[in-house]
């Protein structure tokens, strides 16, 4: 972990030097900004209009993915890790053995999607959103954080042990109850 | 570090692990009714140890003032506490008999509990949101813990991807809050006035959509009448009452202590929300047959008038919501312990099931009847004096019409809970002799049932005590 954190910060840098080289760093970091964004939402419509559920998980995948490096775009090098490692790897792994096992014949249809007018309504509502978001983001000026946040693990420790304990233990009893629920749930009805 | 802030949330927490350790110790075939019991015992406990917790000073906190002890949070601890326990009580028999799972279900009745106790104090919005998911989270489980039924399983998956999809929405406000405020403490947000710029109004609009949801408010409450029916009775109730009741803790804490300078933009909104829902979930229960998901549609038109008392937004109104709020705990303990029975004895809950009820189990069919008059608000019983609470606090902020839809739509409102009574006390054709038939009716049942007849008739009749309460409560609200 502590090695791929290293790599990924010898990578920022890398990057932020050449960028500087160039003279254009504004139009650069944009431009990686974009792409990185265009992965994740791209990802995420491919999971929604994909017809075969292995291409939806695939996009799953590419969207987590995206998402990852624009953690990583933000300095948060340690919260990038952890959704390479976890989303990346663990639940896409996790997603395609959930659907291997449910054992379809045919995977060309395993995704149904709605009719043309549900899909039209859906890219309306999804388009005045945007819109709205849009000019939200434009007419509001943002509060930014300093660029150089440092050590971010011993950030998010320090906040998950002191101010955040309390939000922090409540999750632990999440999760455990999230476990219960999964494996009563799995279980069934079924004896044994 | 001050523990006792948090002694009720740690008290829960280890009750639940007790009953989950209990319920792998208890052999299989064995009755689960000794874990119900002592989850039961052990939430009597922690009940009478939160009245030991009501103060006069400043309020307790945990940990840099992000988990706040005040009265108010203190008042609506106690009435989940007393939701969850009287709903175990009732449902001893139906976990029994048609539950797969029964000691996993009194862990994720008591996890339920911890989320929504966590909300009541939550003073920022991480732990609101953890207190949040905790809830609903258990409730997803809840909702499809009967496992043979198919409706059950049908409205788990519907309310996991409703609640999924106004969970993000709701966490979506928070960032932009966060994003415009710099904060997520409540009383840091509240005073940054970076809130009126578009990104901190589109993050409140966000946040209170995403409640909306979870209150089921009109239009935002496609969801509720299928989960209503199809989840296992018990948990029905605690979605009505509890459920509910904790959404409405956090909203009222979010709006009155994180976005007061925005007040000129949701109150009109809140106010007519409110109407909305009082028109639409009293028009649309008319038409519905099954007895639960009328609740479901009345419990649309109830959220409507605790947001009347919202919308007055001072002291009054606040005491109103607090005040309606325990009373329709007790409403719905009726109702719902007798649909219990009526659904564990006939399987079902539709208007037939209830036929000839009054012929069946006379003290049932009565308990029902007050309960349902309850929440139309007809006077011996605490309704008429909750929503006179609640309408009186709205009028003199203003809101004359308000409480003259609330007013009309109550008067509709004992239309359809009259049919149910009809239904119950009509006279048998021969062909439904059958019905007439004696229910049996446990003795928890009717434990839990006379105490909520008694506490609905009592409040009815002084409600100065829960009053005086409320008043307690808010009068340390965020001081």
């Amino acid at each position: 972990m502590n090695d791929l954190i290293l790599s990924l910060h010898r990578l920022i840098d890398m990057g932020m030097t050449m960028a500087e080289e160039l003279g254009t760093p504004e139009i650069i970091l944009a431009a990686v900004f974009y792409v990185f964004a265009g992965i994740s939402v791209l990802g995420a419509l491919g999971v929604v209009l994909g017809r075969n559920i292995v291409h939806s998980a695939l996009c799953l995948t590419a969207s987590f993915i995206g998402i990852g490096c624009l953690y990583i775009f933000l300095s948060a090098d340690f919260l990038g890790a952890v959704q390479f490692l976890v989303y990346g790897g663990a639940v896409a792994i996790l997603i395609v053995m959930a659907i291997m096992l449910t054992r379809r014949e045919d995977m060309a249809h395993s995704n149904p999607s709605r009719s043309i007018p549900h899909q039209l309504a859906a890219l309306v509502v999804a388009g005045m959103f945007l819109l709205a978001m849009a000019a939200v983001a434009l007419m509001s000026p943002f509060q930014t954080a300093p660029a150089d946040i440092g050590d971010t693990v011993t950030g998010i420790a320090d906040l998950m042990l002191t101010k955040y304990v309390l939000p922090f233990e409540i999750v632990a009893v999440l999760l455990l109850i999230a476990m219960i629920g999964a494996i009563i749930l799995a279980k069934g009805v079924d004896e044994s | 570090m001050n523990f006792l802030a948090i002694g009720t949330e740690i008290a829960i927490a280890l009750l639940m692990l007790i009953v989950l350790a209990a319920d792998l110790l208890l052999p299989k075939d064995v009755s689960h009714r000794r874990i119900g019991v002592i989850s039961m015992v052990g939430l009597a406990v922690i009940l009478v140890y939160t009245f030991g917790q009501y103060h006069i000073g400043a309020s307790p906190t945990f940990f840099g003032g992000l988990f706040f002890v005040d009265n108010y949070a203190l008042f609506f601890k106690q009435l989940f506490i007393i939701g969850m326990l009287f709903t175990i009580l009732f449902s001893l028999e139906y976990t029994e008999k048609l539950l797969r799972y029964r000691g996993e279900f009194y862990v994720l009745l008591l996890s339920a509990l911890l989320g929504m106790c966590v909300m009541a104090s939550a003073n920022d919005f991480i732990t609101t949101f953890v207190g949040l998911e905790l809830m609903t989270v258990s409730f997803y489980i809840l909702v499809g813990a009967r496992m043979t039924s198919e409706d059950s399983s049908e409205a788990a998956v519907k309310y996991l991807i409703v609640g999924a999809a106004s969970t993000a929405v709701m966490l979506y406000g928070m960032s932009l809050v966060y994003g415009a405020a710099g904060s997520l403490v409540f009383s840091e947000v509240c005073r940054n006035i970076h809130l009126f710029y578009a990104a901190g109004l589109a993050g409140v609009i966000m946040v209170i959509i995403g409640f909306f949801f979870k209150l089921s408010v009109i239009p935002f409450h496609m969801w509720a009448p299928d989960v209503y029916q199809g989840a296992p009775t018990p948990v029905t109730a605690l979605l009505a009452m509890g459920s509910k009741a904790a959404g409405i803790a956090v909203f009222m804490r979010i709006l009155y202590t994180a976005f007061p300078i925005l007040g000129n933009f949701w109150l009109p909104l809140l106010a007519g929300f409110a109407a909305l829902c009082m028109i639409g979930g009293n028009i649309m229960a008319i038409r519905q047959t099954d007895i639960k998901r009328m609740l479901a549609y009345s419990s649309i038109a109830q959220a409507g008038y605790m947001m009347v008392g919202m919308a007055a937004a001072d002291l009054a109104g606040m005491k109103a919501v607090l005040f309606y709020a325990m009373l329709y705990v007790f409403a719905n303990l009726g109702a719902f312990a007798v649909l219990t029975v009526i659904d564990t004895e006939r399987g079902g809950t539709s208007r037939r099931d209830i036929t000839g009820l009054a012929q069946a189990a006379p003290l049932l069919a009565a308990v029902m009847t007050i309960s349902l008059l309850s929440m139309a608000g007809i006077p011996p019983t605490a309704g008429f004096a909750g929503k006179l609470y609640l309408f009186t606090a709205v009028v003199e902020r203003g809101y004359l019409w308000l409480a003259f839809v609330g007013f009309v739509m109550s008067m509709i409102s004992v239309y359809y809970y009259l049919m149910v009574a009809k239904a119950m006390y009509r006279d048998l054709t021969p062909e439904e002799a059958e019905y007439a038939a004696p229910v049996y009716v446990p003795l928890t049942v009717r434990a839990a049932v006379l105490v909520s007849v008694f506490a609905t008739l009592g409040l009815g009749i002084c409600p100065e005590w829960l009053a005086s309460l409320t008043n307690a409560a808010v009068q340390t609200f965020m001081r």
